[in-house]
């Protein structure tokens, strides 16, 4: 498995930071998702192999948290809150704008690959609903209108790159 | 391990009981013959307390907050302060003064509460389910179950019979996620391929992909599985639990002797499982040790008595092989596979025959530190205690290979033992005569001038001296081929001939003259022999250089010499 | 965010105003980490009496005495002792500790440093949800920060002691805010919260070792009770509920948003702070502390004695916004996230929505938990669609009761309590919706719209 130079010196820089090895098993896994996009099972073997367990240890791991994926996704990560407060705010339908500009559906890879939209649980802004991420950015106060904005950005970007 | 007489006082369902400070109270109530239902506790296991299902009421005497004196009833009884809630009595471990209510209304609830859970996604499989009629579920639904389904949503699917391991089969829908498999192979064999995978209701047991739960104990995780999760594909589909009759038994496969049960209907065996027994094997055994009841029906197996190649009814065979050993100059090759029983009579044949070399084959092999000695002989104990030999054996018959060249031997009496295995050569072979009683074809066998079918294990009783020097009993389970004669009876009639005594041919009645002739048989008898054994006293062997290293219940007492 | 006059800013008392960066200059200038200047030179134990003395109560959801809770830590066990932040800040309605972390993050190390001397811990963790990606890399800065002015690391400001800090993201699972939870996770496993007895951190926590898990919120006020002593502090709030807390206020208001308060009502937090109901609503319901704890109706009357005797009977408004106040009401002031359900929302729909938020995290181990959530998101989501039927509403309600109380962990509580209370209060509500959605057909986008359940 191909990690790059940066991926492998985060892993390397994580490891020591713990009294026991096993508990770098999350930091390791956020890094190589981050650098490959997802968690293959070789990745698991991997990890585990560099902390001294066994790969189904690490794959329960995986599994368990809905962060780490084991499949790949469009190239924004787009995750709407669906909890009760972004919900009353009109979660849903911000959810349904962003799934209709890119003609996509819920959790899959739209067509032009650019985005996967998912539902979240609680991001801890309600006071801000509705709110999404977009990658590692939050956005708050969202409406139909702001959610368009987004999707435009987005789409400008895409052709930038 | 707390100290025996370090004994305190609990209260279940207002009986006082005392037991050893710490004791689970799941096991405590046992002793009052009360059944707390429980899935994910084991005795053997570290505490999961996730099934809940042992959720009872628990109460601890009160202290005064303020002062620390104990609290009083009116009666100068102690004040007991119920907890709020329920709590798990697996994870309760006894202390001075706990109360627990195992029966009441609260806790009735609380069952049927669990039990509603855990049938709700629970596929009805019952009719095609391997488990059924030793099933946990089964069995605590009937007791403790409200009676009626009040689940009208889906069920949840997940992979149903996949291939889990070489002997284990999986259906992840029966299973009630109690993580028994997965802690017994972290815990005691030390191979963690066992874990969950998802999350929630939708968690599932598995292997990472590629891997395999493959180990020489996986099959005891389908022993400890409360529901059909877990089976062993051996026994899959064969036969329904309810029409095995179980019959007490021991693994013949090395010298730990875990303790087992046969299960057998109708002459037939279908699978063996562990005993258990907290000084020898716990409540394990290993995969390979259970495959040994497939000898019985083996291709192989030899079911009629022959002489000179010809079938022949067992008395006139052994009309033969006595004519053969009376002609003098004759060695014994007898075996670890023997019963002590049979050791013993070997030895008075011996003596009888004025035999020139009494042997036994030794049989070594790895070691897995759990269950799995060095020594692949059940049985070599025995030949010491009852003075058959009095050496410990060697793997290969080099000295009585020498005596057959010099001509001091002329004929073989070999029980059980391939002597070709054993190191003689075709040759030498040709040089003596031979007399072979045992259960299976070999080159001894098809060389030997008389062959008297034996008796396997399974099929006689007797008792067996494990590596801690522990006599143990194990019981006749399924009857022999008609042809084949017990070993015992064959070795006492020949030896009758040889001899003004009769020598006794059952197992009760041989255990007679054990008892008179061994200081240390001198108290036991088959009959009173407890299931879980008696352990010998074994100074007189202490000398010996015993080969068998560390095991689950077994510490050796010397440095154990490294086999060759 | 501006500051409302009605708030008692302590802890966020910076945080809002223009030019205030998360960095460290920008911190000293402000007086930040004199306090840890104190401490070094302090007894440790006196640091703990007045933690103690300042009757500081967890803000995490659980309100246990912090300095209780720092006192029970085994010190025979000759076991090094660990100090865990929870930052997983993941129960519904509740974004405090956001603001905190993500606007100064060094009142939290400097909370955490203090407490850790206090304690004599060997290492600290800050364990941040992973949605807070942002977050986590502030404090990795602000560590950065702080171990280059000697105020995190070996031999703190010449005092002997060291102490490191370590952030660990978290990747997604709300029942990593349960302390054992959380210690599973850090240890690198799944977050199977353990069994009390005998797992309680204090002795067997974090490697087995003696723990201490404090919310990120509990740790700054340490910060605050060393600097105005804790006789000072206790007289903020009330006996029992001292201190100030971060509200954190969402739905059906004009000004959702976080308010640091104290000593106020729930009346003066919704209308006057919060602006009241939005322009032509009326409030129908508050839950009180984030989505676990129960509902209060607006138009109950909350009747009662208190400790000394005395008789209550409150209106919504007239609940005392603490910790025994909201308790006194039949309900937990829990993380501090209240949620407002004006007239425009179903009952029945929002409980379906908590609902599936609940069966997704449940961790899976325990049978109730694990089997009653998925349950009662099966029932709720079938109703939400128009398969309800009458007897549902009773079904609910039974489920509900045989969670409660009998799981590993207090997320039991936090399935049934939503069911039991919105059943108590609104229960013809339920009826009258079982009725309506107990045919196929019918406009029902609004209803699974709210659910947001699938």
């Amino acid at each position: 498995m191909e990690l790059k130079p940066e991926t492998l010196a985060e892993i390397e820089e994580a490891i020591p930071k713990y009294p026991e090895k096993r508990s770098a098993v999350m930091p390791l896994l956020h890094a190589i998702q981050k650098d490959q996009g997802l968690l293959t099972n070789e990745a698991a073997e991997w990890v585990a192999g560099k902390l001294g367990l066994e790969a189904i240890q690490v794959l329960a791991v995986i599994t368990f948290y809905p962060f780490f994926r084991q499949h790949r996704i469009g190239k924004r990560h787009i995750r709407v809150c669906r909890t009760l407060s972004c919900a009353m705010a009109g979660g849903a339908k911000v959810c349904d704008k962003m799934l209709s500009e890119f003609d996509t559906g819920l959790n899959e890879i739209s067509p032009d690959g650019e985005v996967t939209v998912e539902f979240a649980e609680c991001l801890a802004s309600c006071g801000s609903a509705p709110v999404m991420l977009v990658d590692d950015e939050l956005h708050e106060n969202l409406d139909e209108e702001k959610a368009k904005a987004i999707c435009d950005q987005i789409k400008s970007e895409a052709v930038e790159v | 391990m707390e100290e025996k007489d370090n004994l305190i006082t609990v209260n279940i369902d207002g009986h006082d009981l005392q037991v050893p400070a710490g004791t689970n109270m799941v096991d405590a109530a046992a002793i009052l013959r009360k059944e707390i239902p429980h899935y994910c506790y084991h005795p053997k296991l570290s505490i999961a307390g996730n099934c809940r299902m042992c959720l009872v009421e628990l109460g601890m005497p009160g202290r005064d907050r303020a002062t620390g004196e104990p609290m009083l009833n009116e009666d100068g009884s102690p004040k007991i302060m119920w907890m709020p809630g329920p709590a798990i009595a697996c994870g309760t471990k006894a202390a001075p003064g706990m109360h627990i209510k195992t029966d009441s209304p609260k806790a009735l609830e609380s069952r049927e509460a669990i039990t509603e859970f855990l049938l709700i996604n629970h596929p009805l499989d019952c009719p095609i389910c391997d488990q059924a009629g030793e099933c946990a579920l089964q069995e605590f639904s009937s007791k403790h179950g409200r009676g009626y389904s009040r689940f009208i949503e889906e069920k949840n699917v997940k992979p149903k019979r996949t291939r889990l391991g070489p002997r284990v089969t999986l259906d992840d829908e029966r299973c009630v996620l109690c993580s028994r498999c997965v802690r017994f192979c972290d815990e005691i064999v030390n191979d963690s391929v066992l874990g969950f995978t998802d999350r929630g209701s939708y968690s599932t047991l598995t292997c990472f992909p590629g891997k395999e739960l493959a180990n020489n104990y996986s099959l005891n995780t389908v022993d400890i599985c409360p529901v059909g999760a877990l089976t062993s594909t051996d026994f899959r589909f064969k036969m329904r639990v309810w029409f095995l009759t179980e019959i007490n038994h021991i693994d013949f496969e090395t010298s730990v002797g875990a303790n087992t049960v046969v299960s057998a209907r109708e002459g037939k065996i279908y699978r063996v499982t562990p005993r258990r027994n907290d000084e020898v094997n716990d409540t394990w055994m290993t995969d390979s040790g259970r495959e040994l009841y497939k000898t019985v029906e083996a291709e192989d197996r030899l079911t009629a008595c022959s002489v000179a190649g010809d079938e022949t009814a067992a008395t006139e065979a052994i009309v033969k092989a006595s004519e053969i050993l009376q002609k003098g100059k004759t060695a014994i090759v007898g075996s670890g596979q023997c019963s002590v029983e049979e050791q013993f009579a070997l030895k008075a044949l011996a003596k009888s025959l004025d035999a020139v070399s009494v042997n036994l084959v030794a049989r070594y092999g790895e070691d897995d530190g759990i269950l799995m000695s060095v020594d692949r002989n059940p049985n070599v104990r025995g030949a010491l205690m009852t003075g058959l030999i009095d050496t410990l054996p060697e793997e290969r018959l080099e000295d009585l290979g020498s005596k057959i060249d010099s001509g001091e031997v002329t004929i073989v009496l070999s029980v059980k033992e391939d002597l070709t295995e054993a190191g003689l050569s075709e040759e030498q072979l040709s040089k003596v005569d031979i007399v072979y009683l045992g259960t299976h074809r070999n080159a001894t066998s098809e060389k030997a001038d008389v062959v008297l079918a034996g008796l396997t294990q399974f099929e006689k009783s007797g008792t067996v001296i494990n590596q801690q020097f522990r006599i143990q009993k194990f019981n006749r389970v399924v009857p022999g081929p008609r042809g084949c004669i017990e070993d015992l009876h064959a070795l006492s009639t020949i030896a009758a001939n040889f001899s003004d005594e009769k020598f006794p041919s059952t197992v009760g009645s041989i255990w007679k003259q054990l008892a008179g002739e061994n200081r240390q048989f001198s108290e036991l008898s088959f009959q009173s022999l407890s299931d879980q054994g008696q352990v010998l006293d074994s100074s007189a062997f202490e000398y010996l250089p015993f080969r068998e290293g560390k095991s689950l219940h077994f510490e050796p007492k010397r440095e154990s010499v490294a086999a060759e | 965010m501006a500051i409302h006059p009605r708030e008692q800013r302590i802890i966020l008392k910076y945080a809002d105003e223009p030019g205030y960066t998360p960095d460290i200059d920008c911190y000293v200038r402000h007086g930040g980490y004199e306090m840890l200047k104190k401490a070094v030179g302090m007894d440790k134990q006196t640091i703990c009496d007045e933690v103690k003395n300042s009757q500081l109560r967890g803000r995490g959801g659980a309100g246990f005495p912090a300095g209780v809770k720092w006192s029970f830590v085994d010190r025979k066990s000759g076991k090094p002792v660990y100090m865990v932040c929870n930052c997983d800040e993941s129960e519904p309605g509740t974004f405090k500790d956001r603001q905190i972390v993500h606007k100064d993050p060094h009142q939290l190390i400097e909370g955490i440093m203090i407490s850790c001397f206090a304690t004599d811990c060997a290492k600290a963790f800050i364990y941040i949800r992973e949605e807070m990606p942002e977050g986590a890399k502030i404090l990795e800065q602000a560590i950065k920060e702080a171990k280059e002015k000697n105020f995190v690391g070996d031999d703190i400001l010449g005092s002997g002691y060291s102490c490191e800090i370590v952030v660990h993201r978290g990747a997604a699972a709300y029942i990593c805010g349960e302390e054992t939870g959380l210690i599973e996770s850090l240890e690198g496993k799944r977050a199977n919260p353990r069994i009390k007895p005998p797992y309680f951190p204090a002795a067997l926590g974090l490697y087995m070792c003696p723990t201490i898990v404090n919310n990120v919120e509990t740790l700054c006020n340490v910060k605050h009770i060393l600097e105005m002593g804790a006789e000072e502090y206790a007289k903020i709030g009330r006996p029992n509920n001292t201190g100030t807390r971060i509200w954190c206020v969402s739905g059906g208001v004009k000004r959702p948003g976080y308010y640091e308060v104290a000593g106020i009502t729930l009346g003066e937090l919704v209308y006057d702070i919060c602006g009241g109901p939005k322009e032509g609503r009326t409030i129908k319901a508050i839950i009180p502390g984030g989505s676990s704890m129960k509902i209060l109706k607006n138009g109950e009357r909350f009747k009662g004695k208190d400790r000394d005797g005395n008789e209550y009977d409150w209106g919504i408004e007239d609940i005392p916004l603490d910790y025994d106040g909201i308790a006194a009401a039949g309900s937990m002031s829990g993380s501090g996230g209240m949620m407002v359900l004006d007239d425009s929302v179903e009952i029945p729909v929002a409980l379906a929505n908590l609902m599936a938020f609940y069966s997704h995290e449940s961790c899976g181990q325990c049978t109730p938990c694990r089997e009653g959530s998925l349950w009662l998101k099966k029932i709720t989501t079938r109703m939400v669609h128009g398969e309800a039927r009458p007897e549902d509403v009773d079904l609910l309600r039974s489920v509900a009761d045989q969670i409660e109380g009998r799981t590993i962990c207090a997320f039991g509580f936090a399935v049934a309590w939503p069911v039991q209370s919105y059943l108590d209060k609104f229960e013809d509500e339920f009826r009258e919706f079982a009725q309506r959605h107990s045919h196929l057909g019918g406009d029902r986008t609004a209803a699974k719209e709210l659910a947001c359940n699938h």
